[in-house]
This record gives structure tokens, C-alpha cells and sequence, in this order.
């Protein structure tokens, strides 16, 4: 009785944990079933057709291969201007600071619905064809929010003796920011450029209002639902969840190691 | 290209100086994207909301100051408000009472492992949204464990999970979870772990010391993890649409319906641009209840 008092809160922890991945462990067994009927909602028998045939059915790779680039595209465009508002917001004294705020503010504040269907109200008006440059715009909207809260909590929280050492030893700004600024800030930069993509690759809502007749991955999923979802959508959703996993997880060792040779050399500890 | 590849630098050489021009012309890139692609569309919204229909060409809309249309929407769906935002209410408090265990156990007692579980938090972002909500159509299916569970102990009012209110609700609280946990342990993180000593030194018990010490300094975490939770939940349809039956439908659902199928442009505006009205109100005087006055 008092261990579990002791530990209650640790087991709250992993259940909630077991809850977040359950979902996720259905997609990637139902990634090996061969489904009776075209529903693959219910385990019938072990199969890696999918896996070995993963663009077997027609539509499925390219709408991926479409969501690939848009997300790529997106987080490139979202992250420039993202990371140059958060530096801008960090390291200078503009007038306009609170409306800027408000205004990177305001759209992670907005439901998806709402963004989505008013910039559909604006295509619409102008009768701009919606396609492939109408979902790219709309991803780098509301992306670049994210980016410009994940880059500006990484500058506040750099220690500003780094730049100022590298000032005293009469390093110019440029220089300043080369080898000392940016090095430090590129992690921070990475980590919510890996969040942008995450955020395009997956998004549907206001996609879906801007799409027009263009097929992403996860128009495609919503699209095929009704006939019945084919087995390779979850063999590729299930690819890229391992891959980006495994990413993650390469990142954060290689960090870790780096921090602590860094600190081994300096003699510091942080 | 050329602003977004001279810009940086150029604000490089001047860094230091601060002036306000590199600022601004920091800025300029990424705001001009927003006022073009946010704030206009949002006052496109508001004028299509007051359009007129033309006789005899459906789907076709002129200038207008057509008030009616947002009377016209709200009688209409005034039922898919109301389900929206307790719905979305019920899913915030769950997903707050799921997130603050964990993010508390991340922030102070998972030593070397933190790394890795907030790892874990933010991985169901990178599996597809839509698959992972019609995963939960399998595990709460009728013959399933989990309902034949509830079932056995006669706690479900309609003998099932899926296709009713209750599937909703546990859709919208697992969906937008890891978006109550990161910002929760992001104000956790912060806190010294020696005023929990304190606390305990001065003989508060356990409970005390989290209500009178933690509670308190979370707070920003847990204002901005209820938002970011509530706002997206309060205007998605695919929970519903997936999880629910259609008498279960959110506004978020109506909106969707009136703009791509009955392409009802002004009441499918008017609906949006309340919505985003009642948002908006409800997180700025949230926020200031709250005495938060970092926004971002």
C-alpha cells in the first residue's frame, strides 16, 4: 500500500502514456492484417501484402509523396520567416511589438474550421483556383505561428555572456552571429522546423477546405473511408511514425552526447 | 526570394546595434504572410457572412448587408453550438486531469529519462491523425473489451461507446492531449524543486504543499494547455464525424456541410465567424481572469 502511494503518481504517468500510443499500436497492427471485406477495422489474419506492395493500391503513394512535398516546401518558407520574427521579436526594440504578438498570437487562438474556411471565403472571392499553391499558402499560415513560439523560447533562453564573450574577444557582428549566435539557436530552429512539417504533413481540416481536387495523404484516408481504407494507408502512416521516431530519438542522443563532451572540454557543469 | 534570402544577412551586420529597421525588416516577411493570408481572409469572412443570394443562380452571392444570415444560422444551429463548446469543455477537464499527472512526473521525477518520454508525448503527432481517430472505431467497438467492460458494470447509457456522445468526447481528449502536456510541463519545469522541500520541511503535507506551492506556479501551464486544448477540440468535426452519430454533429460539422456540399457561403461564414467571435471572447477574458499577459 505504500509503495503504490509512493509510485501513484509514476503509474498515472505510464497509463497515460500506454493511452497515447494505444491508437497508434492498432494502426501498426492493422498495418499486417488481411481484412475479410474492404473495412480494415478488425483483425482477421497476419499479412505483409501491404508492406511488400505499399503503393499496390492506386492513389495511395502519390497523394503521400504530394503531402511529402507540401510539408517540405511548407516548413522550409514557415521556418525562414519564422525564426527571422522571433529573432526580430527577441533581440530588437521595434514599435508595434504588442500588435505583432497579437498577430502571431491570434491564428494558433483561431479553430482549424474557422482558418480554413475563411481563407476558402477569400479564394473563392478573388476565384483564385484552389490546388496545390492554395494548400501551400494556407500550410505556411498557420504554420509559421508555431515556429516563431518554439525559435523565440530558444533565444530567451540562450545565455547572453556567449555573445558577449564572443563580442569582448572583438569578434564583429557578423561573426557574432556566425560561429556563436547561430549554432546555438540551429537546434531550436531544427526542432520546430521538424514540428512545422509534422503539422503540414498531417493536416486536414484546413486542407480539406482548400484543396480543391487535390489529393494529400490525408485527404486521401478521408476521401477512401467510405469504400473502405486500403491496408497500405496504414503500412505508410505507420512507416513514417517509425521514421520520424527514430529520427527523434537519433537527435536527442547525438544532443546529449555533444552537451556532455562540450562540458567534459569546458569543465562546466550545467 | 530575394527579401527572405538578403534580409538575414543584413540584420547579421547590425545585430548589435539594434536598429529599428532590421527589425522591422525581420519582421516584414513572415507578418505581411499573416496580414495577407490571416487577417484579410478573416474580414473576406466577415463580408461574405452579410452576402445576398442572386435570384435564380444558386451558389452565387452578391455584396450585402444580409444581418439575417446570422440569425438564419444561429436558429439553425444553435444546438451545434451548445454541443460544441460541452463537448469541448468535457474533453478539456479530461485531458487536464490525464496531462497533469504525467507532465508532473516528466518535470520532477523521471531524472534521465525525461528526454526520451517527452519524446513519447510529442510522437503521436507524427502518426496520421485521421487513421489514429478511426483506430479508436476499433477499440471501442461493440464487442470490444472496453465496452464489453463498461457494459458488464451497466455504466453505459446506450449499451455503447461508439457512435454516441461519449465516443466524441474521448476522441476530442485523446487527440488534443499532448497539446495540454507540453505546455503544463513547460510551466512545471520551471519550478525549483527545493519549494517542494520547503513545503515540506515546514511540515505541509503532501496535498498542501502541491495546492498551496505547485498548483499555484503551474498555472500558466494550465491556461495555456486548456486553450490549446479547447479551441482546437471546440471546432473539429472529424471526432464527431467518426466517433459519433450524426445526431452528435459540432458546429465545426455544419460549417464544413454548408461550405462544401450546400455551398451556403454567407451562412457557412456567419457560423465560422461566430465561433471564432465566441473564441476569442472566451480566451481573452480567460486569460486576463487568469493574470496571464504573455500571449505567446
Amino acid at each position: 500500500m505504500r509503495w503504490l502511494r509512493r509510485h501513484l503518481i509514476g503509474i498515472i504517468a505510464i497509463l497515460v502514456l500506454v493511452y497515447l500510443f494505444v491508437p497508434i499500436a492498432v494502426v501498426g497492427v492493422l498495418s499486417f492484417n488481411s481484412p475479410v471485406g474492404k473495412y480494415n477495422t478488425s483483425w482477421n489474419e497476419f499479412s505483409i501484402d501491404a508492406w511488400t506492395n505499399i503503393c499496390g493500391v492506386p492513389g495511395v503513394c502519390s497523394s503521400f509523396v504530394l503531402s511529402i512535398q507540401i510539408g517540405l516546401f511548407a516548413t522550409l518558407v514557415a521556418t525562414i520567416f519564422g525564426a527571422m520574427i522571433a529573432f526580430a521579436l527577441v533581440r530588437y526594440r521595434f514599435r508595434g511589438r504588442d500588435t505583432t504578438n497579437l498577430l502571431i498570437f491570434l491564428p494558433m487562438a483561431t479553430p482549424e474550421v474557422v482558418l480554413g474556411s475563411s481563407l476558402l471565403a477569400l479564394f473563392l472571392n478573388l476565384a483564385f483556383p484552389l490546388g496545390f499553391w492554395t494548400v501551400l499558402i494556407a500550410h505556411i499560415m498557420f504554420t509559421i505561428s508555431f515556429i516563431v513560439v518554439a525559435v523565440k523560447a530558444r533565444l530567451q533562453g540562450m545565455d547572453p555572456r556567449l555573445e558577449e564573450a564572443s563580442r569582448d574577444l572583438y569578434a564583429n557582428p557578423a561573426a557574432t552571429f556566425r560561429y556563436v549566435t547561430f549554432p546555438l539557436v540551429l537546434p531550436g530552429i531544427l526542432g520546430a522546423a521538424l514540428l512545422g512539417f509534422a503539422l503540414s504533413f498531417d493536416d486536414f481540416i484546413i486542407t480539406f477546405f482548400n484543396a480543391g481536387t487535390l489529393v494529400t495523404f490525408p485527404v486521401y484516408i478521408w476521401g477512401a473511408a467510405q469504400r473502405g481504407i486500403p491496408v497500405q494507408a496504414y503500412a505508410l502512416a505507420t512507416l513514417v511514425f517509425l521514421v520520424a521516431l527514430v529520427f527523434v530519438l537519433v537527435v536527442q542522443w547525438i544532443n546529449h552526447r555533444r552537451r556532455r563532451s562540450l562540458e567534459a572540454a569546458v569543465g562546466i557543469s550545467t | 526570394m530575394t527579401t527572405t534570402t538578403s534580409t538575414p544577412v543584413a540584420a547579421t551586420s547590425v545585430s548589435t546595434q539594434r536598429r529599428p529597421r532590421t527589425g522591422y525588416l525581420l519582421l516584414l516577411p513572415g507578418i505581411a504572410w499573416l496580414a495577407v493570408f490571416f487577417v484579410v481572409p478573416i474580414i473576406t469572412l466577415l463580408i461574405t457572412s452579410l452576402q445576398a443570394p442572386v435570384p435564380g443562380r444558386s451558389g452565387v452571392y452578391t455584396l450585402g448587408f444580409e444581418v439575417s444570415n446570422y440569425a438564419d444560422a444561429l436558429s439553425a444551429y444553435w444546438p451545434q453550438f451548445i454541443r460544441s463548446f460541452v463537448y469541448a469543455s468535457i474533453a478539456t477537464i479530461l485531458a487536464l486531469l490525464l496531462a497533469y499527472p504525467l507532465a508532473y512526473f516528466i518535470a520532477f521525477k523521471a531524472g534521465r529519462w525525461r528526454a526520451l518520454m517527452l519524446v513519447l508525448v510529442v510522437a503521436p503527432f507524427f502518426a496520421s491523425f485521421l487513421l489514429r481517430t478511426y483506430a479508436w472505431r476499433t477499440i471501442l467497438s461493440d464487442e470490444g473489451a472496453i465496452t464489453s467492460f463498461f457494459n458488464a458494470l451497466n455504466l453505459l447509457p446506450d449499451n455503447r461507446i461508439l457512435n454516441t456522445p461519449i465516443g466524441v468526447v474521448l476522441g476530442l481528449t485523446y487527440n488534443f492531449l499532448p497539446f495540454m502536456i507540453l505546455p503544463l510541463y513547460a510551466a512545471l519545469e520551471k519550478i525549483d524543486p527545493r519549494l517542494i522541500e520547503a513545503a515540506n520541511d515546514l511540515y505541509a503535507r503532501p496535498f498542501t504543499g502541491f495546492r498551496k506551492v505547485i498548483w499555484p506556479l503551474s498555472l500558466p501551464g494550465v491556461v495555456a494547455g486548456t486553450l490549446l486544448t479547447f479551441i482546437p477540440a471546440s471546432g473539429d468535426f472529424i471526432n464527431a464525424r467518426l466517433l459519433g452519430s450524426p445526431s452528435d454533429s459540432m458546429v465545426g460539422t455544419a460549417i464544413q456541410v454548408n461550405f462544401l456540399q450546400f455551398r451556403d457561403y454567407p451562412v457557412a461564414s456567419a457560423l465560422s465567424f461566430i465561433l471564432m467571435a465566441i473564441i476569442l471572447t472566451v480566451v481573452f477574458i480567460y486569460i486576463r481572469r487568469a493574470g496571464t499577459e504573455d500571449l505567446v
